[in-house]
């Protein structure tokens, strides 16, 4: 029951907040989202840190097709849940300070898009996992063409075909999968992980390909990128918040789920491009940032690199890779919130993101500073902040799997803190400009969101292994069914 | 708790007060508060130093990061090394801290200042005290910050903040090395425990050249070279100077950029094992050590002559451990923490008497105004310059007389090298100290000596640097060599080939480094006292000098090389692959399908609400299927 109140509580509270009109609709969205925060946390305190599948739950959908809706919470779906009914309260709450348009359809579409996150998360049958995912596009999709920035309709049409091409890949590989399943065959992911097991080299090199271009192109990964930093630009705030915050990390979530246990063969195959892809991305997402001139354009690129080092994480195929790049989704999606966050508190006073317009900002606003700069050693990964751990454990996966490959990934410390450092330098340091010289103190709301985020980058950097614990157990088993 | 935790947990909760606290604290106290935090963790350390019985201690606090069989603790070992290190850190770091409220009494992030110094030491007590070298890097890094953070304290001033960029990206490049040397030790021992790795290598049969060893210790050095600012990694230091004072004595002279030193001895085993990296490092040391003394000749900033000092006195350490002479270069260490920080406190003295400024062509004849930073400074000058009885003296001439049975050539380049930075300390103690005011007039009406605050720390370090040297005070004097004798156990697995010097041919070098040392003071007083000689203005330096004053122009080099060639990648990614090839050919694919499906014009119209409508039916189809299908069973 808790794994549906999960996803039922959201659909709720968006069709309550749809009802509401005026200003107490986004109250009542962050109402619901902290008691989905409440429900996280429970599941979070009652998983037992076992390889099993627990908080289970399981409906006929389509009977005679043997599809069912069944969800269920592992270890490497409850860090994932976690983060999404962590992050949600958080991106309500950074709206406060501005006032949309039709405010009560924008709060019902975050939880409606919580509801979807939570089940790709949960979802234990293909097709239910299919729909989530796909599901989860239409709240975004028009969080971005409604309340997003001047190109946004064509920019969110790009995104929505590109991604929409993707998935269609991915459902090809799954009605395959499922065609293969005995007797009157099942979309359950253990009876798809045992039918893949019979799969030839060349018929798992498809596969891989069809779930590589789909989970590719939603983190991204290089080349599959262009329609991101577009996307992030343009997306009101909140909207780019939950697209990197959350949303790419279905794509994560997917070469964990899918690509890996299904296509063990494939992997050993086209392992090695999707390494060489991803750690070309980290690269040239960095350098790309370096000279970026539009905070949030930048932010993009970075994340864009982050991501491309869980990816080759993951593909190294090993304990430290995969733990990595799961306590990674975690440390990236507080960091990168609060990043977008501290960009929208700079836009709202100065109405610009443009580095060479600001400046001096640590005069005026000198907590804002604090902030910043701690979001951004999480960001580029100093010891004690929540990025170190994830980094560290994904760049030792990736060098065991190749030294030289591991080396050049690593050029992501020395890149990151060269943009990072960057950005804080032009916005926060030096003279303050014509426009950050009236800048005003941090509101009560904005640092209701910036104090607990940083708070638990660096509680995270400490503590990292309460929820390393919590994983291992399945990423474990994961890794022994591969072999 | 035991008395090891506390020592870190001082300085941190100084830096919660000051930090959190920052504009809230009154300044009366905040400087108290911080100088307080120090002095307790050196009181902890002596405490711990005196009642030592010689046996190493492990405080485990938590596991950290646990993944599979790995165990990364957060631990603490308290052996020989820890302690000593401990003891300076905090000592000098005491003295410091004092030296701050005087000089930082005028400025506005008086507080910001002593939490971010505070913050600093928990992270310099974490580096050292770590019973791991996972914790050593979070040592590493955090200190990293903190440098970065002062170098920029006065954040209003972009170049200020570019000085504090480059110390920040040149360590990180460093770290990297660092952190693939930790992969690779944990890949070959399973551990990052220092116990562990090094009882595996003692019973591990390892023979000296072995591979492995090789490559671990390569990168580790290569993350000592960004902290300890060698050759290629240095040009950072020098411009680190941007930072207040204090902190170039603490963090850029005394404590922070040993640390690459202190990892090579805490790592004595493998390098032992490890022939050919001790050839790189004391090849690079000696390189750094002539490098940068030379540049420092003709420098007319009176920091940026004691950066270059510093770099170079780090390049002397790192030569003294290339030729296994370890518990030497330690004694250095020591040696130099107490000289060079009186001399950056002194020159701080300085600064603060003339009015913020550094340049010693507009200084002379301070030591009327200025009387016990002058004699304070004396003493360090002589300290340095290797000329006995003071502290640099022996901890230096151990290291040369190493050398010299190592390689003798290696020994001559050294030796040049101290005629060197004999020649830029007495020159630079000349220009300021002697001779005519050259100042402006307002200047000179304000000089004055320096509050209590100051000359007090200035006067405990010139203590130490005068009688430092019998720390560790040779045989041939009939001394006892008693620091070497302390950290005798770090080195009793260790593979160290030492041949004993002949104790009349040692004296034989002493007396040739001290001579040449006194010809090249007696030098710059002939030239800068006696002939009155006053460096030439800005940008009228011809030939060699032009050269070396402008650093050989390795800043510039490195400009070419590597930030050019990346800002234009950088544009040409973003101009060129990203709309040009990459996005062309999605679009391309787009246009394809497009044109390919003209049939079903109706989907392919590129109204996006066609879209969006075929799939919320197709969901609302499903939905109500499954919905019927859920309710009749």
């Amino acid at each position: 029951m808790l794994t549906l109140s999960l996803i039922l509580l959201p659909i709720i509270a968006g069709l309550i907040t749809l009802a509401i009109k005026g200003e107490t609709a986004k109250t009542v969205a962050l109402v619901f989202a902290f008691a989905e925060l409440a429900l996280g946390a429970y599941l979070y305190k009652s998983f037992v840190p076992d390889a099993t599948s627990q908080f289970g739950l399981s409906y006929d959908w389509i009977h005679s097709a043997g599809i069912k809706f069944s969800v269920g919470v592992d270890g490497i779906s409850l860090i994932l849940v976690f983060l999404t009914t962590l992050m949600v309260p958080f991106i309500i709450l950074s709206t406060f300070g501005n006032n949309y348009k039709n405010a009560s359809n924008l709060y019902a579409l975050i939880l409606f898009m919580q509801a979807a996150l939570v089940g790709v998360f949960t979802a234990k049958d293909v097709f239910l996992f299919y729909f989530f995912f796909e599901a989860a596009l239409i709240p975004i999709y028009f969080i971005a063409a409604i309340w997003g920035g001047e190109n946004r309709i064509k920019v969110t049409f790009k995104f929505f075909v590109y991604t929409i091409f993707g998935s269609l890949f991915m459902l090809l590989a799954l009605v395959y999968l499922y065609l293969l399943t005995p007797g009157t065959h099942s979309a359950d992911i253990n009876a798809i992980y045992e039918a893949a097991k019979a799969l030839d080299l060349s018929t798992q090199s498809y596969l891989f390909g069809a779930f590589f271009i789909a989970f590719a192109i939603k983190m991204p990964l290089f080349p599959f990128h262009t329609w991101q930093p577009d996307t992030y630009v343009e997306a009101p705030t909140a909207g780019t918040m939950l697209l990197s915050g959350i949303m790419l990390k279905m794509g994560v979530y997917g070469l964990i789920r899918f690509i890996l246990p299904i296509v063990p063969l494939g992997v050993d195959q086209w392992g090695f491009v999707a390494i060489i892809l991803s750690v070309i991305g980290i690269i040239y997402g960095s350098v790309i940032a370096i000279q970026q001139k539009d905070m949030k354009r930048l932010i993009a690129y970075s994340s864009f690199a982050h991501v491309g080092l869980m990816s080759a994480g993951i593909f190294s195929r090993n304990l430290e890779g995969i733990q990595g790049s799961l306590i990674q989704m975690l440390a990236h999606g507080i960091n990168v919130v609060g990043l977008f966050f501290i960009v929208e508190i700079i836009e709202r006073r100065a109405k610009s993101r443009e580095l060479s317009l600001l400046g001096g900002i640590t005069q005026t606003t000198p907590n804002l500073t604090v902030y910043f700069i701690i979001l951004m050693l999480g960001s580029v990964a100093l010891p004690l902040t929540n990025g170190f751990v994830g980094e560290f454990l994904l760049l030792k996966g990736v060098y065991e799997y190749n030294a030289w490959i591991g080396a050049v990934a690593g050029l992501t410390i020395i890149l990151g803190a060269v943009y990072m450092l960057r950005m804080v330098q032009k916005s926060m340091f030096g003279i303050t400009s014509k426009i950050t010289e009236g800048f005003t103190d941090l509101t009560f709301n904005e640092k209701a969101v910036l104090f607990p985020l940083s708070f638990l980058v660096i509680a995270l950097g400490i503590a990292p292994n309460i929820f390393l614990k919590l994983t291992e157990p399945a990423v474990s088993q994961l890794l022994s069914i591969i072999k | 708790m035991s008395l090891i935790t506390l020592i870190p947990l001082f300085p941190l909760i100084g830096f919660l007060i000051n930090g959190i606290g920052f504009r809230h604290v009154p300044k009366s106290l905040a400087g108290i508060i911080s100088s307080a935090a120090a002095f307790a963790s050196f009181a902890c350390a002596l405490t711990l130093f005196l009642g030592f019985n010689g046996q190493p201690q492990i405080v485990h606090l938590f596991d950290w990061i646990t993944v599979g069989t790995l165990n990364i603790s957060m631990s603490f070992q308290l052996d020989q090394l820890s302690l000593l290190m401990l003891l300076i850190i905090t000592g000098v770091g005491t003295l410091i801290h004092i030296y701050s409220i005087g000089y930082m009494s005028h400025d506005e992030g008086f507080g910001k200042f002593f939490a971010f110094l505070n913050l600093f030491l928990f992270f310099m007590l974490l580096l050292v005290m770590g019973s791991n070298y996972v914790v050593m890097f979070i040592g590493w890094e955090g200190v990293g910050l903190c440098s970065y953070l002062l170098i920029g304290f006065w954040n209003k001033n972009s170049n200020y903040g570019n000085a504090a960029r480059k110390a920040f990206i040149m360590n990180r490049i460093g770290d990297l090395g660092f952190l693939l040397g930790i992969f690779l030790i944990i890949n070959h021992f399973g551990s990052v425990e220092y116990s562990e790795v090094f009882s595996k290598i003692a019973e591990g049969g390892y023979s000296s050249g072995d591979k492995t060893l090789f490559y671990i210790t390569i990168l580790l050095f290569i993350g000592a070279m960004g902290k300890s600012a060698q050759i290629p990694l240095y040009t950072w230091l020098p411009d680190a100077m941007a930072g207040p004072t204090p902190v170039s004595a603490l963090i850029h002279a005394a404590t922070m950029v040993t640390a690459g030193i202190y990892m090579i001895i805490r790592s004595n085993i493998m390098y032992s094992l490890a022939p050919e990296t001790l050839d790189i490092v004391a090849w690079v040391g000696l390189a750094t050590a002539l490098l940068a003394a030379s540049i420092g000749l003709f420098q007319n900033d009176i920091k940026k002559v004691l950066a270059y000092s510093t770099v170079s006195q780090l390049g002397y350490m790192f030569m003294g451990l290339g030729v296994m002479a370890y518990s030497s270069s330690f004694f250095h260490v020591m040696t130099h923490a107490f000289f060079k920080a009186l001399l950056f406190l002194g020159a701080g003295s300085v600064i603060h008497a003339m009015s913020d400024e550094q340049d010693i062509r507009s200084m002379g004849g301070l030591r009327k105004k200025l009387p016990i930073t002058f004699i304070t400074f004396l003493i360090a000058t002589i300290a340095i310059s290797g000329i006995p009885p003071f502290a640099g003296f022996f901890s230096k001439d151990e290291i040369l007389a190493h050398v010299f049975e190592h390689n003798k050539l290696m020994w001559a380049f050294g030796v040049l090298g101290s005629i060197m930075t004999s020649f830029y300390m007495f020159r630079l103690l000349f220009l300021t100290f002697f001779g005519e005011f050259r100042g402006t007039e307002k200047q000179k009406h304000h000089l004055h000596e320096s509050p209590i605050a100051m000359t007090a720390p200035l006067m405990i370090l010139a203590v130490l640097s005068a009688i430092g040297g019998f720390f560790n005070f040779p045989h041939i004097f009939g001394g006892h060599a008693s620091l070497a004798a302390f950290m005798e156990p770090l080195f009793e697995q260790s593979a160290i080939e030492h041949v004993a010097v002949d104790e009349s041919l040692e004296i034989t070098l002493m007396i040739v480094s001290v001579v040449a040392a006194l010809l090249s003071a007696g030098v710059a007083y002939f030239i800068y006292v006696v002939k009155k000689t006053v460096p030439v203005a800005e940008g009228e330096e011809t030939g060699l000098q032009k050269v070396i004053y402008n650093k050989y122009y390795i800043d510039e080099l490195y400009d070419t090389l590597f930030v050019k060639p990346i800002t234009a990648l950088s544009n040409f990614f973003r101009e060129v692959i990203e709309f040009l090839v990459i996005d062309l050919i999605v679009e391309g694919v787009g246009k394809l399908v497009k044109t390919l499906s003209s049939e079903v014009r109706l989907l392919q119209n590129g109204t996006t609400g066609y879209y969006i409508f075929a799939m919320v039916l197709s969901i609302a189809a499903i939905l109500v299927w499954s919905l019927k299908s859920f309710l009749l069973g």
